[in-house]
């Protein structure tokens, strides 16, 4: 017994239909992935919207042993400067440090502890070493949301005229500065 | 009997319910003494996402930034802003990724007409099976000879 020829091709074409969709949605995972593993896709990258705008309205006072600052300060800059939310309590700032030590000197580092006892966060400074030239204290924590972090360490660099120009949610490492952060303060001496 | 069928019934309900009800409000001085106020507060944090534990509402999480946002809320709501107002404040600091429901636009438009294509796609599928079947009964081809044999063969006292 036979099917008739126009019924096999039928057959074929619907067996092709589930490969086919496997298919879209196996190139589609494999993207999703890459772009995770290259960093040009991040499902957690919560702080998109501060990119590319100014500061927001905030003032932190004095954190020992800096002066604090305000948004008016940091648009007042001319030069780039990166301002770091880190706490004594929290690990990875601890961590992060030692690289922010080897920044400092190429870029100015602010400061600001987030929800952190001043006395706790100079201790942190004095024994893990203070890369920062300006330091405030965000008592409560409500300075950072304005700024939109979600944990500590968060790091900004701030361009020019006080624009976020780029975000990062992780800890500094060397890979990163050099993949990312350098080329795009390079891009910002040039304009 | 009845009687307890109708209480296991109704602890059943109760039980489908309970954890509605629990939120992650750790201390009664984040209320709101209005209680209308503080429904209206519970229902716009309930629609916002704790950015710490992902997957869980303000409402639910007892993270620090959980407690802090669900603060910021109640002052919002205090000061008499509209739900909108207070969304867009929490938007414009963390993006659309705070909200539990994502607003319709391109990048979510698959997702939101979704329901609508998967039910679509299930009627189709439904109406062309209903119809094979009523238009088109297959009908078994005949026996052949050999076949009537070994079926005589097989029926035979």
């Amino acid at each position: 017994m036979s099917t008739p020829p126009e019924n096999t091709t039928r057959r074929r074409l619907l067996m092709a239909v589930p490969l086919a969709g496997a298919a879209v949605v196996g190139v589609g995972f494999w993207k999703m992935l890459s772009g995770m593993q290259h960093g040009s896709f991040n499902p957690h990258n919560i702080n998109a919207p501060v990119l590319n705008r100014p500061v927001p309205d905030f003032s932190v006072p004095d954190q020992a042993p800096g002066q604090g600052f305000t948004a008016q300060d940091l648009r007042a800059l001319t030069q780039p400067v990166l301002v770091n939310f880190f706490a004594s309590w929290c690990i990875p700032c601890l961590a992060e440090m030692p690289t922010l030590m080897g920044l400092k000197d190429d870029l100015p580092m602010w400061g600001i502890a987030y929800k952190d006892r001043p006395e706790n966060a100079a201790g942190f400074l004095k024994h893990s070493g203070n890369p920062f030239t300006r330091l405030g204290n965000d008592h409560d924590g409500r300075v950072g949301i304005d700024w939109g972090i979600s944990g500590v360490p968060e790091t900004f660099l701030i361009g020019p005229g006080g624009i976020i120009r780029w975000h990062s949610a992780a800890p500094l490492d060397v890979d990163t500065i050099r993949s990312t952060l350098a080329p795009l303060l390079e891009s910002l001496k040039k304009s | 009997m009845m009687l307890r069928r109708l209480s296991a019934l109704f602890l059943g309900c109760a039980l489908l319910v309970a954890p509605v009800l629990v939120l992650a409000v750790d201390d009664p001085s984040e209320i709101l003494p209005n209680p209308q106020e503080e429904a209206r507060a519970e229902a716009i944090g309930s629609q916002l996402r704790c950015l710490v534990c992902q997957n869980e509402s303000i409402e639910d999480s007892s993270a620090g930034l959980a407690r802090d946002l669900r603060r910021v809320v109640r002052e919002h709501v205090a000061k008499g802003e509209s739900n909108r107002q207070i969304m867009d404040w929490m938007v414009n600091r963390y993006g659309n990724f705070i909200r539990l429901s994502p607003p319709l636009s391109i990048g979510t438009l698959l997702l939101w007409s979704m329901p609508v294509l998967a039910l679509l796609l299930g009627l189709t599928i439904a109406f062309f099976s209903y119809r094979r079947r009523r238009t088109a009964p297959v009908a078994p081809p005949p026996l052949t000879a050999e076949e009537k044999a070994r079926l005589a063969d097989l029926t035979k006292d």
